[in-house]
C-alpha cells in the first residue's frame, strides 16, 4: 500500500509542475503598494500613457489623491487633463465602436485588471513587446502573441528584438523558442529605468484594482489583537466555569 | 449550582422580575430558556467537533446581516450589477469588509458545515434516534449548495457567468425535458438578465427562509433526542435522582463559554483571511471574476468554487455527461441513506471495528482529492484518479451496510469518557 502510495505520488509531481507553467515564463514584478512616492510615479505614468485608450472607469481622480497623499490642486495641476472635475471617474472618450473598428477590439477598462490577471502578468506584458513588421502595429508581445496593442511605450524603452531558437521535434516541424530579447533602438530610458517605470505604473494599477487594500492590512491587526484577548478571556471564563464539572 | 444559573430568566424579584412574570404569562419565555438552553443537558465530553454547529449558526446570522447591508448597495441588473460590486468596494463606507465578510463566509460556512458533518460520521450521530436530525442536516447543506450557487452569479463576473452556464446546463442532462428545463431555469435561453433578477430572489429571501425554517427544526429535532457525544453513549440511560443525566451538564453556562472559544478562534481564522488574504489565491473570489461577464469570451479555465469541487471532479470523470451527472447527484444524495446504510451496532469511531475506520479514512481522503481534481484542468491522468477515487467514494456508503455488519466492534461502556482539568 505505502508503495503504491509512494509512486502515485512520483507520478503525479511532473504533472503538478507542468500544470504550474502554463503560458510564457512571468517575470516577478514586486510591487509594493506602502511605497506612495511609486504609487504618485505610477498614477503620472497611467493617465499619461493609459488613459488616453484605457478607462478606469471604476476610480475616481480625488480618491486616488486622498489615498496618494496629494492636494485637489496638485491633481488637477498634475493628473488631470481633459476638464473632468474630481469626484469624476477615470472615463475616456474613445467611442467603443471606433475603438473595435481601429484595433479590432475595445482596450479593456483597466480597474481591476492588476486583480484578474495579476501584476506579474503586466508587469511581463509591458516589457514584452517586440518588432515585427508582420503586424499592423509593427510589434508582437511574448505575454500576449497576436496583441492589438501597439507598443506606446516604444519611446521610453525603445524597440526590441527577439531572437529564437529553432529545433525540429520529433514530427519533423520545425519548432522555435524564445531566447532573448536584444536592444535595436535604445529609447529615453536605460533598461534599468524603463523596468522602474512599469514597477511604478503596475504598483499604481495594483492599488487601483483594490484601494482598499492600503486601510484592510493595517486594520487587521488591531482586529486580531482584540480577538486574541476576547479568546484568552472566553478561555478562562470557560476554565472557570467547568471547574465544577467532574 | 444548575438551577441558580437560571436565576436571571426566571427573575430575580423586583421590576424586571414583575416583567418577567407579565411576559411569561403572555409567552413561555422562561419555559423556553429552561426547556432549551439552561436546562438542556448535553454530554459533558463534548470535544473540538462540537464546536462546528454554533459556529455554522454564527455564520449564518453573518451571511444574513452582511447580506442584508450588501442588498442596500447592490443593484441585480446585467448591467449594472458587476459595477455596483465595485462601488461597495470602493465607494460605500466599509463597503469592502462587508463584502469580504460575505464571500468569505460563504467559504467558511462550507468548511463549517463539512466538519460538522464530518463529526457526524465520526461519531455516528445520524444513528438512531437522529435519523430525522441528519435529514435535517442534509436538507440544509442541499439549501446552502444552491444558496452559493445562486449567490455566486450576483457579481456578474466572468466566472459567475460561465460557472452558472456549466451548472444549468447540468439540468441539460435530464432525458426529454432538459433543455426545457434548462430554459425554465434561466428563463431565457441563455445567462441572461433576467437569469440574474430571479437568482437574486432565490438568493436574497427564498432559500435564506428556507434555510432558517430548517436550521430551526435542525434544532428542536436535536433537543428532543438529546446531543450524542465523542462516545456514543446515550446519556439519558444513566440519570441521576433529580432525573438529569448523570453525564449531563446544561448547556448554559458550560457550552456557551466553551462555545465561546470556538467564536473567538474561528473569528481569528476568518480576520486572517477578510484582512490579509480576501480571495484566498483565488480560492475564495477567483481571479476571473473580476472581469466582467462576457458571453462572447470564457475564462481561461472554467473551475467551481472549491466547495463544488469534489461533485464536480466525478461529473467529469464519467465520459457521458447525463450519467455523470447522475452519479454527481448521487453522491451527494447518497449522505441522506447513512442512517440505513450503516448496520453498525456502535456509533463512535471510539468503539467501530478497523474496517469503519478503513473505509471512512478511505472516503475522507477521496473527498479532498476530489475536490482537488476538481479545481485542475481535465489531463488524462487526472481523470483516472478522479475515476479511481470516485470509486472509493461510492464504497464508502455502498458497501457500508456489508463492512459495518462483519466489523468487529469493541464494548461500548455505559458512562461517558470524561477527565476534569
Amino acid at each position: 500500500m505505502r508503495t503504491k502510495l509512494l509512486a502515485l505520488a512520483a507520478a503525479l509531481l511532473p504533472v503538478a509542475a507542468l500544470a504550474a507553467g502554463g503560458g510564457a515564463h512571468l517575470d516577478k514584478a514586486n510591487v509594493d503598494v506602502g511605497n506612495r512616492a511609486s504609487l504618485q510615479r505610477g498614477a503620472a505614468n497611467f493617465v499619461n500613457y493609459c488613459l488616453g485608450c484605457h478607462s478606469a472607469q471604476y476610480v475616481r481622480y480625488n480618491r486616488v489623491a486622498a489615498d496618494l497623499g496629494i492636494t485637489d490642486q496638485q491633481l488637477i495641476d498634475n493628473l488631470m487633463f481633459t476638464g473632468e472635475r474630481p469626484h469624476d471617474t477615470m472615463r475616456i472618450a474613445i467611442n467603443a465602436d471606433h475603438a473595435k473598428r481601429w484595433f479590432g477590439v475595445v482596450p479593456p477598462d483597466l480597474s481591476l485588471i492588476a486583480r484578474s490577471r495579476g501584476a506579474d502578468y503586466i508587469y511581463t506584458f509591458l516589457r514584452s513587446f517586440y518588432a515585427d513588421p508582420a503586424r499592423a502595429t509593427g510589434s508582437n508581445n511574448l505575454v500576449l502573441p497576436g496583441t492589438a496593442m501597439p507598443h506606446v511605450l516604444w519611446e521610453l524603452q525603445g524597440v526590441q528584438e527577439a531572437v529564437w531558437e529553432g529545433h525540429v521535434d520529433a514530427a519533423g516541424n520545425a519548432q522555435r523558442h524564445f531566447k532573448e530579447f536584444t536592444l535595436a533602438t535604445p529609447g529615453k530610458l536605460t533598461p534599468e529605468q524603463y523596468d522602474g517605470f512599469v514597477r511604478d505604473t503596475v504598483n499604481f494599477l495594483e492599488y487601483m484594482a483594490e484601494p482598499a487594500q492600503l486601510k484592510r492590512r493595517a486594520l487587521g491587526f488591531p482586529v486580531i489583537a482584540f480577538l486574541i484577548f476576547f479568546t484568552l478571556l472566553a478561555w478562562a471564563l470557560k476554565k472557570e466555569f467547568w471547574k465544577d464539572v467532574r | 449550582m444548575m438551577g441558580s444559573t437560571s436565576q436571571s430568566a426566571s427573575g430575580g424579584g423586583g421590576r424586571l422580575g414583575a416583567l418577567t412574570a407579565w411576559i411569561d404569562d403572555r409567552f413561555p419565555m422562561t419555559a423556553l430558556w429552561k426547556s432549551q438552553v439552561s436546562e438542556y443537558y448535553a454530554p459533558k465530553n463534548m470535544n473540538f467537533w462540537y464546536f462546528f454547529g454554533s459556529l455554522a449558526m454564527l455564520v449564518l446570522v453573518l451571511q444574513i446581516v452582511t447580506g442584508i447591508f450588501l442588498t442596500m448597495n447592490y443593484k441585480p441588473s446585467a448591467a449594472d450589477a458587476f459595477g455596483s460590486v465595485e462601488y461597495i468596494m470602493r465607494d460605500v463606507e466599509w463597503g469592502w469588509l462587508i463584502r469580504y465578510m460575505h464571500s468569505t463566509g460563504a467559504s467558511a460556512f462550507f468548511i463549517v458545515v463539512y466538519l460538522h458533518m464530518f463529526r457526524a460520521l465520526l461519531y455516528g450521530s445520524y444513528q438512531k434516534p437522529r435519523e430525522l436530525l441528519w435529514i435535517f442536516g442534509m436538507l440544509i447543506y442541499l439549501v446552502l449548495m444552491g444558496e452559493a450557487f445562486f449567490g455566486y452569479l450576483l457579481p456578474w463576473g466572468n466566472m459567475s457567468y460561465w460557472g452558472a452556464q456549466v451548472i444549468v446546463s447540468l439540468f441539460g442532462a435530464v432525458p426529454v425535458v432538459g433543455d426545457s428545463l434548462m430554459e425554465w431555469i434561466r428563463g431565457d435561453f441563455f445567462i441572461s438578465d433576467i437569469t440574474l433578477n430571479r437568482f437574486f430572489a432565490m438568493h436574497v429571501i427564498a432559500l435564506p427562509l428556507v434555510l432558517v425554517f430548517l436550521v430551526i427544526a435542525h434544532l428542536m429535532a436535536l433537543h428532543e433526542v438529546g446531543s450524542n457525544n465523542p462516545d456514543g453513549v446515550d446519556i439519558k440511560k444513566v440519570k441521576g435522582p433529580d432525573g438529569i443525566p448523570l453525564d449531563g451538564i446544561a448547556f448554559h453556562p458550560y457550552y456557551t463559554v466553551k462555545d465561546l472559544i470556538g467564536v473567538g478562534v474561528f473569528l481569528i481564522l476568518f480576520s486572517l483571511v477578510i484582512f490579509f488574504a480576501p480571495t484566498m489565491g483565488g480560492y475564495f473570489l477567483e481571479y476571473a471574476n473580476f472581469e466582467p461577464a462576457n458571453p462572447l469570451q470564457t475564462p481561461p479555465h472554467i473551475a467551481p468554487v472549491w466547495y463544488f469541487t469534489p461533485f464536480y471532479a466525478i461529473l467529469r470523470a464519467v465520459p457521458s455527461k447525463s450519467l455523470g451527472a447522475a452519479l454527481m447527484g448521487l453522491a451527494v444524495v447518497l449522505f441522506l441513506f447513512l442512517p440505513w446504510l450503516d448496520r453498525g451496532k456502535v456509533k463512535s469511531i471510539r468503539y467501530r471495528g478497523p474496517l469503519f475506520k478503513f473505509f471512512l479514512v478511505s472516503f475522507t481522503i477521496s473527498f479532498v482529492v476530489l475536490g482537488w481534481l476538481g479545481l485542475q484542468p481535465v489531463t488524462p491522468l487526472f481523470t483516472n484518479l478522479a475515476r479511481l477515487f470516485a470509486v472509493v467514494y461510492f464504497a464508502f456508503f455502498l458497501l457500508m451496510p456489508w463492512y459495518t455488519t462483519i466489523d468487529k466492534t469493541k464494548p461500548v461502556p455505559t458512562r461517558v469518557t470524561y477527565h476534569a482539568h
